[in-house]
């Protein structure tokens, strides 16, 4: 099964920590829990690593955390294993100052399994490398969230405006952007 | 036609395409360099029409960004609905009574058809052929006619609700619904002899721009587009949601990758959409169309959500990232035209420009859905 495969060519890039099938189920409780109390209590930030999720109430499978730096190695086990790439989006998140950047893949056969790969960086300082020399699709992607958060992506050959206008110096969907 | 064109890059022009252009369809501009009649490179240039839909998200409730989603694709607006509420309702965990969920397939599929049947003129008409469109937009009439009488509008629905639908459906709905089933088979038919086996048309578009299943997996390409590449994907089949595994219907797939056979693809998809919609009239239980206690307020669990569902334009996928209040934290909306448009720049290389105009009527392109 394409699942299980994808999930030991990913775990791979975290050699400390060891796969634990037991350890999924308790994963998916937390954010439930907090959100029970009144999620006023900050959560432990994510620690990086796989982790197998609910396709049923995420509609996912796989869902990756990892450094900027292990990106590429990442995007190219998931290219490997004949992912097509879905989208690539963003997210601000003011209040631990950080942005993070999802990657959405998904596959063309019947043997169905959606990965995500997220990554963080900080907020003052967005920059990743871009993945457009393995999935030539990620270049509007990426552009778009450049748009958007303003996250640099190193080596994108045309990292120009794509769905504002050519001289836009604002990034709409910073928390703090006010129009 | 299968031989490389030689190019000589150093005798080149820039043409620009757009952005009002009859053979874009919209808002569309493509930088072309050009070498003679050759398409040396391509540069598309889009967001003219871009409304930041995304941020309108941010700043609205769940039941007032849901039009949002019918302003996206005009011609196709109902499957975009569908992927929101279905998201929501995923997310916090409302319960569908099965007589809506029949009746959204059943209404997906009819705008599928409407959706595909403009598609079809407008290809034609892209290529010389003008008489078509009228005859498609006259049964575009009729699934408007249908589909105004129990949502209310023509053309930018909002008639799924969070947890059903706003308004059940009737007698007069069903019965109109079958008459227009054999109609429709007819005029398919019709299309068939009048367009499909038409010497120039099969010439223009046999062997034009031809895609592989790898620049299709690359960019993420979805509906006819990757159907047309002998890719086998259809999220209705590959990733089975709402009521879509009670009914028997295929996947058309060609492999040859080329326009021909992506407008085979579509025309095949319209003759499934109708056994569909048969299959969802003869099995259309009685019950409620909204659940006992629909929800008031929509605040969906803190956590991070995902639904794909196929649209008439390809794979729609939804994102939610919510915080646990009536807002979304972020809604990310991925569009499948956007990655279908986005080999074209790659694809269109050494064509002719009037194969490469060809080729982009074959994408089935609707700009605000691209530019969102």
């Amino acid at each position: 099964m394409i699942l299980e495969k994808t999930h030991t060519a990913l775990a791979v890039l975290f050699p400390e920590t060891t796969i634990d099938d037991s350890q999924i189920g308790a994963v998916e409780e937390v954010p439930a829990k907090e959100e029970e109390k009144g999620a006023k209590k900050t959560p432990e930030p994510r620690k990086n690593g796989v982790i197998l999720r609910d396709y049923a109430v995420h509609g996912y499978h796989v869902d990756i955390q990892l450094a900027p730096s292990q990106l590429r190695e990442a995007v190219a086990i998931v290219d490997s294993l004949d992912y097509f790439i879905e989208s690539i989006t963003g997210v601000d998140w003011i209040k631990e100052e950080q942005m993070e950047v999802i990657y959405d893949f998904s596959r063309y056969d019947f043997d169905l399994c959606r990965v995500v790969i997220r990554t963080r960086v900080p907020r003052d300082q967005p920059s990743l490398p871009s993945i457009t020399s393995i999935y030539a699709g990620a270049n509007w992607h990426e552009r778009e969230t450049h748009d958007f958060f303003g996250i640099k992506f190193e080596d994108h050959p045309h990292l120009v405006p794509l769905l504002l206008p050519e001289d836009a110096d604002f990034h709409p969907l910073l928390k703090d952007f006010k129009a | 036609m299968s031989e490389p064109v030689r190019i000589q890059a150093d005798e080149t022009f820039v043409l620009n395409v757009g952005p009002q252009h009859p053979a874009t369809h919209g808002v569309l501009r493509v930088k072309m360099e050009m070498d003679g009649e050759y398409i040396v490179n391509a540069e598309t240039v889009i967001g003219y029409i871009h409304r930041m839909h995304e941020k309108m998200a941010e700043l609205k409730t769940y039941p007032q960004y849901y039009m949002n989603l019918s302003r996206m694709d005009y011609l196709g607006a109902l499957g975009y609905c569908h992927g929101h509420v279905l998201l929501v309702e995923k997310a916090s965990k409302i319960e569908v009574p099965e007589r809506a969920e029949y009746i959204r397939a059943i209404t997906v599929e009819l705008n599928r058809i409407a959706s595909h049947l403009f598609w079809f003129g407008a290809f034609v008409m892209d290529l010389g052929g003008f008489s078509p469109l009228m005859y498609a937009l006259q049964d575009r009439e009729y699934i408007l006619d249908i589909l105004e009488r129990i949502t209310g509008s023509r053309l930018t629905y909002s008639y799924y609700r969070f947890g059903g639908i706003y308004n059940d459906v009737d007698e007069q709905f069903v019965e109109s619904t079958r008459k227009f089933i054999p109609r429709m088979r007819k005029s398919l038919k019709k299309y068939h002899r009048l367009v499909t086996g038409n010497i120039i048309f099969r010439k223009r578009l046999e062997g034009n721009a031809l895609l592989s299943r790898e620049t299709c997996r690359k960019y993420g390409a979805s509906s006819a587009v990757a159907r047309g590449s002998g890719i086998n994907y259809d999220v209705r089949k590959n990733e089975p949601y709402s009521v879509y595994p009670e009914f028997d219907f295929d996947i058309p797939v060609y492999s040859e990758g080329d326009s021909m056979a992506r407008y085979k693809v579509r025309m095949e998809e319209m003759e499934q959409s109708l056994r569909i919609i048969e299959q969802g009239l003869d099995k259309l239980p009685d019950g409620p169309i909204m659940p006992k206690k629909p929800p008031k307020i929509i605040k969906p669990p803190v956590g991070d959500y995902y639904q794909a569902v196929e649209t008439a334009r390809g794979n729609f996928g939804i994102r939610l990232i919510s915080d646990g209040t009536k807002n979304p934290y972020r809604l990310k909306l991925r569009s499948p035209t956007y990655s279908n448009m986005h080999l074209f720049d790659e694809s269109c290389r050494g064509l002719l420009i009037m194969d490469a105009l060809a080729f982009m009527g074959s994408l089935d392109l609707v700009i605000p859905e691209i530019d969102r």
